[in-house]
């Protein structure tokens, strides 16, 4: 295998994708949103329940798709889970540069080294979409509450 | 084992069809340069002519030279360089007269793609006359440029979508469709060939059954023009949409088939240059078809690059290359026969060089990305199909598309890059 591919379905991704972490509906859930891709059809919904102080005190999400889109959703569960709302921003805002292939030197170093087996998507712009599907549409239950977001448009 | 067992265990496969017919694909694939480029260091093999064909170099340096010789604007100057460029557009006019056996060159008219073809025949010949509660009819095969324009008549007009299935081996149920007829159908809007299934109409009998009650048909012959000779006048059918791109020519120019009595009665869609008679203050009146059709400046070095592209193809044995194309997909079908993970989808009798897949545990933009460093290239996604990809309960597949360039050295990797994505992935 060439190593931009073994960059990109590392053994992790792969775990992921297969057994993905907090997945499922969420009744009570504060916040939701839809994520789809209309070039490829994957969907993904991300449920969350905010506490007063604007933490993630739980989120789940559903969906299918590729492996990147469904391992990137699972990590990012479970990376968010606890967070407050100024760390689930710096995360994600790391996150997207990783996956383009920026500088992403602002990540806290436990962050870096837990979101790098995502950084191979960045030698595969055509499938950077995939990866950052979930985090838009957590970006946009928080902001808008229940809501749909098209990762073409973003 | 005897001697002669041994030798006979030892032999290569036996050769391909094409070596029994008259075409002969590897000449061919020294038609087109692309061919010969490697992508991530592997040969390309490109599988997604279904998408966009290659283009062979005549087609190329016919564009090229044409727009250092003979280029400038059609039907307005006096000048030597326009009445020179007015000739070959016209000639490519009767070129595609000529491809589609039209009874007339004036029932040509160039578009831009088969999705302009076709909004102008939902804008130019349905939408002037069509009542809330009339019906369109449509199987749902079809591409998202043979849905959405009637979509726009459901939509805005009130129009009734009339969907007939297809069968679980992809082919159309013609008794299905006939059925769907009915004295409120205003148009049958069908494929020639499905972009996804492979499956090819029986276009003549669809046309006669129609007729019989009275209904124009609609043909997209986007696949079904490159993989079949077409006689539209054979067919007796009233309009056929084809794009440049698939047909091994450039992007930017397509063709609206449609039989002079409708063009006659058809208003025209857009308005500009070139489709007037005379235009006053108060007062307009058109010119006649197809020129009533082509507002503005026309795809001119396209219509030069369509033509030669379509002469190139006219001059092989196109039986000869639709047995080769087939022979592809037979052979592919074999090669992927034991592979118990890949659902193939669409299997009609007699259906053309496609094949689309659902493999189990992979999804198809994962798969497009393993093939795609091999050097494979095959389209993943919803094909713009997907009221099909509903019916089949399938959200993407993967496609690869067979052209008169590829052989089984093509086939032979794409396999190959199957087996090492199900290693990875499955």
């Amino acid at each position: 295998m060439d190593n931009a591919l073994r960059e990109l379905y590392q053994e992790v991704i792969l775990d992921h994708s297969r057994h993905p972490r907090h997945y499922g509906s969420m009744e009570n859930a504060s916040h939701t949103a839809e994520g789809y891709n209309p070039l490829c059809g994957d969907k993904v919904t991300v449920y969350l329940q905010l506490g007063d102080d604007g933490r993630v005190a739980e989120i789940k999400f559903e969906g299918k798709g590729c492996a990147i889109s469904q391992a990137s959703a699972s990590m990012m569960v479970d990376m968010l889970k606890g967070r407050t709302a100024a760390e689930a921003d710096r995360l994600m805002q790391g996150f997207l540069h990783l996956v383009k292939g920026e500088d992403a030197s602002d990540l806290p170093e436990d962050d870096r080294e837990r979101l790098d087996v995502m950084g191979g998507i960045s030698a595969f712009p055509m499938r950077v979409k995939c990866a950052t599907l979930a985090w838009h549409t957590y970006k946009n239950a928080v902001e808008e509450g229940k809501t749909v977001v098209e990762e073409g448009a973003t | 084992m005897t001697a002669q067992t041994k030798i006979a265990a030892s032999l290569p496969a036996p050769p391909s069809a094409d070596r029994r017919t008259s075409f002969d694909a590897e000449k061919a694939r020294a038609d087109f340069a692309i061919l010969s480029r490697q992508v991530y260091g592997k040969p390309l093999v490109y599988l997604d002519s279904g998408a966009s064909a290659q283009k062979p170099n005549v087609v190329l340096d016919t564009m090229r030279d044409f727009s250092r010789q003979e280029y400038a604007n059609v039907h307005r100057g006096v000048h030597f360089l326009s009445a020179a460029a007015t000739d070959r557009y016209e000639a490519a006019r009767r070129t595609l007269q000529k491809f589609l056996n039209a009874a007339s060159e004036d029932e040509i008219v160039f578009t831009k793609g088969a999705t302009e073809a076709i909004n102008l025949v939902a804008y130019s010949h349905l939408m002037p006359s069509i009542q809330p509660g009339d019906e369109i009819v449509l199987s749902v095969m079809e591409h998202h440029s043979n849905i959405v324009p009637w979509h726009f008549l459901r939509e805005r007009q009130g129009a009734v979508l009339k969907w007939v299935d297809v069968r679980d081996d992809g082919s159309l149920d013609i008794e299905a469709l006939d059925a769907a007829i009915g004295p409120k159908t205003k148009l049958v809007a069908i494929t020639h060939m499905s972009n996804v299934l492979g499956t090819i109409t029986p276009l003549k009998d669809i046309v006669a059954r129609a007729h019989d009650k009275g209904v124009p048909v609609l043909a997209d012959g986007c696949q079904g023009a490159v993989h079949e000779t077409v006689d539209v006048q054979a067919l007796d059918i009233d309009f056929y949409a084809i794009t440049g791109h698939k047909l091994y020519g450039p992007t930017g120019i397509g063709v609206l088939y449609a039989k002079k009595a409708h063009l006659k009665k058809m208003r025209p869609f857009n308005g500009g240059g070139e489709m007037i008679r005379e235009v006053s203050r108060d007062r307009i009146t058109y010119a006649e078809p197809p020129a009533r059709f082509e507002a503005g400046t026309p795809p001119i070095i396209e219509s030069v690059g369509l033509a030669t592209a379509l002469d190139y193809l006219m001059a092989l044995d196109r039986a000869a290359v639709a047995a080769h194309e087939h022979d592809l997909l037979t052979y592919a079908r074999e090669q992927v026969r034991n592979f118990n993970w890949l659902r193939v989808i669409g299997d009609a009798p007699g259906k053309g060089a496609i094949l689309s897949f659902e493999a189990e545990g992979i999804h198809a933009h994962d798969l497009a990305t393993i093939l795609d460093r091999e050097g494979v290239a095959v389209r993943a996604g919803h094909h713009c199909a997907q009221v099909l990809m509903e019916r089949f309960g399938v959200a993407s597949t993967s496609r690869a598309s067979f052209a008169l360039y590829n052989n089984r050295a093509d086939v032979d990797a794409l396999v190959a890059g199957l087996s090492k994505a199900r290693g990875i992935l499955g």
